[in-house]
């Protein structure tokens, strides 16, 4: 199947029910995304599919095929999307291995509402669990990348 | 003990295990038909016995609010902004709101988990469409009788009319999910088939409505 992922075609010849993280991670390589639950309770494997969010450890790969796959890796070729570098300025992650799909929910966020309410912040990332505990950071940093203090 | 004390203790017991006759509240069916299994429903032949046209058409929707009532259906039929889920009707978790076209909000999406069919080792509930029934199709809490009003009423059925609503209940791939919603969950009562029948036999019979009271 075909599917275009950060915007280059890629080709597999994969199972269309192999969870799309897997086929992420362990066919193309692309490790920026995280296994977390396998349940689609934690969001560490979010992704985006044409633009909106999906949990990549249960969609299945075939849902995506013809589509275009965004993950971390893709957000900004050059790692400078303004979630990246409020995340860096603000200090936000602390073990990190949430963070990668926090940016990618906060993304899809900011592309749809430019300047989100607080509210708005905590009903989207809901989803996105840290154990470590930094939401106050995240939300910190989702409000600078949109250009509001802090 | 003596023989007036027996007596008068055996009277007591008697009058005790007697079964007193409840009148059946108004509107409810006054033929009682046979109890289907928890989880069977009764073909619209049962209700066949009753004569009374608006009677049978009560019996017959408090047969099928057996499912419209069941965890599987309401858990998606909120009258809040999020939606329920297990046989208690705990809050969805992870936490998500129904969102502007009850579909969730950026972020947390009902798609973004929940597939076109149920996943069962990740036990994710699926069908196609999945979303969370609009606010004025809240099921929740509401007797039979209200249900069945809000059933009538275009404003709160979605716009459609009664014949949209027996093909909808029949053969919709949403509604089918309620029969076959995987990994450990009960499934509603009956069919959706046997269910299909039993709406269409409401509506032939009058689509009347049950008193507040009468449960099935």
């Amino acid at each position: 199947m075909k599917l275009r992922v950060n915007g280059v075609e890629r080709e597999l010849e994969v199972d269309p029910e192999m969870p799309l993280l897997w086929a992420l991670r362990d066919v193309l390589g692309l490790t920026g995304t995280k296994y977390g639950c396998g349940q689609a309770l934690c969001g560490a494997c979010t992704v985006h599919l044409d633009g909106a969010v999906v949990r990549a450890c249960v969609t299945p790969v075939g849902r995506a095929e013809g589509r275009a796959v965004t993950t971390i890796e893709g957000l900004s070729p050059a790692g400078d999307h303004p979630l990246q570098k409020a995340w860096c300025e603000l200090g936000v992650p602390q073990c990190g291995f949430c963070q990668a799909g926090q940016i990618m929910t906060a993304a899809a966020l900011l592309a749809a509402t430019p300047k989100p309410s607080d509210a708005e912040i905590d009903r989207s990332l809901a989803g996105n669990l840290c154990r470590c505990g930094t939401y106050t950071r995240i939300r910190a940093a989702v409000k600078r990348a949109a250009g509001s203090e802090p | 003990m003596s023989r007036t004390l027996v007596i008068g203790y055996l009277m007591l017991l008697a009058a005790g295990c007697s079964r007193r006759t409840e009148p059946a509240p108004e509107g409810a069916p006054k033929v009682v038909t046979p109890q289907a299994p928890v989880n069977d429903l009764r073909p619209p032949e049962d209700f066949a016995g009753i004569s009374d046209r608006a009677e049978r058409s009560r019996a017959l929707f408090l047969e099928a609010s057996r499912v419209f009532l069941h965890p599987r259906c309401i858990n998606c039929h909120p009258n809040g902004d999020v939606p329920h889920q297990g046989d208690a009707l705990q809050l969805h978790d992870p936490p998500v709101v129904r969102g502007p076209g009850d579909h969730g909000v950026v972020g947390m999406e009902c798609q973004g988990c929940h597939q076109d069919h149920n996943l069962e080792l990740a036990r994710v509930p699926g069908a196609p469409k999945w979303h969370v029934a609009p606010i004025e199709m809240a099921w929740v809490g509401k007797s039979p009788r209200a249900l069945c009003e809000q059933l009538k009423d275009p404003a709160r059925n979605g716009g459609k009319t009664m014949q949209e609503l027996i093909e909808h209940n029949a053969h919709d791939e949403l509604v089918a999910w309620g029969w076959n919603p995987g990994h450990g969950r009960e499934p509603a009562p009956g069919t959706q088939e046997r269910f299909g029948q039993i709406f269409a036999a409401w509506v032939e019979a009058g689509a009347e409505c049950p008193a507040e009271e009468a449960k099935p």
